[in-house]
């Protein structure tokens, strides 16, 4: 129960789907030209063209994918509510655009690390459903084993670094695996992903540093979703303007809800990074949960600010209207593509409702390497054992 | 276990100990008004006086403007103005940093970390200038009106990073001191006793408690002594040490284990640095045994102290080794967490075995 890979290199698997859709999909490489709706404000750099390369099959995968986060994270609040999902759930719905976009510009050797809104990102990788929502409910075969939960969604596989609480701790870790990428020849970046509430915290700085010194292929991504939990980012921040942050480190405003600038930011800072270092790229983004889901997310927000943007500025509704007018498919195969959606979510959950458990004995597992971390190992990576005389 | 709760407030007791009678003389409930509060209650009240006897102090912190996520700070902005409780950016090592400095020109900084789980990121700053900085400038400058409160433990679904008890890293640092609340009415004159002391506190709140807990809390102004730790359940058998939200836990072993003949002794450490061994030494002097819990992990735990400062001054008084019921030794778990903590059949089992060494 795998979601249609995104990577941009290899084939798209076709999900099965209503026939026409799927003919479409597997057929259809028409190219399409796409205007991005702003344009990019760039900081010690030459912004990149509004003018994205798509196609068909992509815009479709993009409504398909995104659709399907957003009726995961709504599946993740009901759940929670249902106290089948406990401790903490941050949800990504309205962000959407960022994962998509991101995705669509890179391969699965780039890495992301993010923060902890990670379950779309985590599905963008690669991830299937039922990995996503056995996780959520602590369960054996979720992707960390049942064993992180919400906050700490890992694939190895898929260059995925996770799912990370502390604020701000992801991003010299992002930037530390750059270094390893530069130092193994990989011609693959890593993007560190932290929110505008993250942008002030100091080790952002010295990573950026780091960063700049040692020319590292890293991409700081600031998912600016303008509030810190429930503070504003102007009560926050002296300058709002993250991508600017980076004093001698180039940044790229990019609007964050429209997936093919986040696309065009990304490849554009992909090849930026592998030539001359770090880049900042800041996603204007939005959240239309609160925070957490114990975050009503209307006490320091109007509910008219948070439909207004749903209203102007949904990352799917646009997509929704570049497919209809592009004649790529009809309102009715749209709905019924959301249908078949709701229906491989629904199928995702019940098969994770089923899943164990994971075992008692796990609670002590992989604390160290083996057991109480009294093993030796020698310079050859070796476990070493003794031999008494 | 609010019932439970309102026990404490009725135990004043004082402990014959050899040096006088040196003890809890938080004034009795019935001259008073009190009200009935849950934690955060007292503490929001305990940080309205603190704000109203003192012009020069300040509460900062990650969303303190609106209450904060726990309601502690509810009220403040709005009554002290936005000069003196006002909010901070995303930024632990800066806050503390701040409220250092603001604590060296003689202000009171009352800081808030939103979780414990989070000040690892200011653990340099208290280590290494809040602790030391009277000693390293020969006591020309000191930042002893700096307070950090922030809530830890357990809490039922936590996780890894809402549920640390921090308190054994701070507990070895000399100049600092570590102060940790088992109630409301504990919390209200403690608070206020940190925050008057003059020297650094970093003051832990047991956040399971903030709602559950209600106690009858007085009203007016008073403070409960720092470094007195409080015998809050007399017996002869075994002598039990806790701090915080893991009292109510012990308190339910203890009936459990008074329906079985042992007569146990539990006593409130409330001040975790510097500790009050006199009144630990002298309980377990008479009843010969000790059992210390709390929910960190063992290993370098604060029990561990506690053990070995005991084994030095009563090895010949013991009649069993010192027993130790903590959290494992893991990260915090999430779906295990029932597992990894010390609960009360746990403690039982230890106070068995202990007596039946």
């Amino acid at each position: 129960m795998s979601l249609s890979r995104l990577s941009s290199r290899s084939n798209l698997i076709p999900r099965p789907l209503s026939a026409a859709i799927s003919r479409l999909i597997s057929t259809d490489t028409t190219p399409i030209t796409i205007e991005t709706s702003l344009p990019f404000t760039a900081h010690l750099c030459d912004p990149p063209s509004r003018s994205v390369e798509s196609s068909t099959q992509e815009l479709l995968t993009f409504f398909r994918t995104m659709a399907l986060m957003r009726r995961m994270e709504i599946a993740a609040d009901s759940l929670y509510k249902a106290k089948l999902i406990r401790g903490f759930c941050h949800l990504y719905d309205g962000q959407e655009a960022v994962a998509i976009g991101m995705e669509a510009a890179i391969t699965r050797k780039d890495a992301i690390i993010t923060a902890y809104r990670d379950h779309c990102i985590f599905l963008g990788r690669g991830g299937s459903l039922y990995e996503v929502f056995a996780e959520l409910m602590g369960r054996r075969d979720g992707c960390s084993r049942g064993k992180g939960g919400s906050m700490h969604f890992y694939k190895k596989d898929a260059s995925f670094y996770g799912g990370h609480g502390i604020v701000g701790a992801q991003v010299p870790l992002g930037c530390g695996i750059a270094f390893a990428q530069k130092y193994d020849k990989e011609e693959a970046v890593t993007f560190a992903m932290y929110g505008d509430g993250a942008a002030n915290q100091g080790q952002l700085f010295e990573a950026l540093n780091i960063s700049a010194l040692w020319d590292l292929p890293s991409i700081l991504v600031c998912e600016n979703n303008h509030y810190g939990m429930g503070t504003a980012e102007w009560r926050a921040a002296k300058s709002p303007s993250y991508y600017k942050r980076g004093d001698y480190v180039p940044g790229l405003k990019v609007d964050g809800m429209d997936a093919f600038a986040v696309k065009q930011a990304c490849k554009f800072a992909k090849e930026h990074a592998l030539k001359n270092g770090p880049i900042i790229l800041e996603m204007d983004t939005y959240r239309y949960h609160g925070h957490s889901m114990s975050d009503p997310g209307s006490t320091y927000r109007t509910r008219d600010e948070i439909s207004g943007v749903r209203q102007e500025r949904d990352p799917i509704e646009r997509i929704k209207k570049l497919v209809l007018s592009h004649d790529i498919a009809t309102e009715k195969e749209l709905k019924d593509m959301e249908k078949e959606i709701r229906k491989e979510v629904d199928d995702a959950i019940a098969k994770a409702k089923d899943c164990p458990m994971p075992e008692p004995s796990e609670l002590f597992t992989n604390v160290y390497v083996k057991g109480f971390g009294t093993e030796s190992f020698g310079p050859d990576r070796k476990e070493v054992k003794a031999a008494l005389p | 276990m609010a019932s439970l709760l309102g026990r404490f407030c009725r135990k004043l007791v004082v402990p014959g100990s050899a040096h006088g009678s040196r003890m809890v003389s938080t004034t009795s409930c019935d001259s008073e008004a009190v009200k009935s509060l849950n934690l955060y209650s007292a503490i929001n009240q305990a940080l309205h006086i603190a704000l109203e006897t003192d012009p020069r102090s300040y509460v900062f912190g990650e969303d303190v403007g609106f209450g904060g996520v726990f309601r502690c700070t509810t009220g403040l902005a709005e009554r002290f103005g936005k000069n003196r409780v006002f909010n901070t950016p995303l930024c632990e090592q800066g806050i503390v940093g701040f409220g250092i400095g603001l604590a060296a020109m003689g202000n009171r900084a009352v800081v808030e970390i939103q979780f414990a789980d989070y000040i690892y990121p200011a653990f340099d700053q208290i280590v290494n200038e809040a602790a030391k900085f009277r000693y390293r400038s020969g006591n020309q400058f000191n930042c002893g009106g700096l307070t950090i409160r922030a809530p830890y433990g357990a809490v039922g679904h936590g996780g890894h990073y809402h549920s640390q008890s921090p308190e054994a890293f701070f507990c070895h640092v000399p100049g600092i001191k570590v102060v940790i609340p088992r109630s409301p009415r504990e919390a209200k004159g403690l608070l206020l006793s940190s925050i008057r002391d003059p020297n650094p506190v970093v003051f832990f709140e047991p956040k399971w408690l903030y709602r559950q807990a209600v106690e009858e809390v007085p009203e007016h102004d008073y403070m409960i002594p720092l470094s007195q730790a409080e015998v809050i359940r007399e017996g002869s058998d075994i002598t039990l040490v806790g701090w915080g939200a893991q009292l109510t836990v012990m308190e339910q072993a203890c009936l459990d284990a008074e329906k079985e003949g042992i007569s146990c002794e539990l006593i409130d450490l409330k001040t975790l640095l510097p500790w009050d061994k006199e009144t630990v030494e002298a309980s377990v002097k008479k009843t010969g045994r000790l059992l210390i819990s709390h929910e960190a992990p063992i290993t370098g735990g604060f029990g561990a102290e506690i053990s070995a400062t005991i084994l030095e001054r009563c090895f010949l008084k013991l009649e069993a080794p010192v027993s130790r019921v903590c959290g494992l030794d893991t990260p915090f778990p999430l779906v295990f967490e029932p597992f990894y903590m010390p609960t009360k059949n746990k403690i039982l089992n230890a106070i068995k075995s202990t007596v039946n060494y």
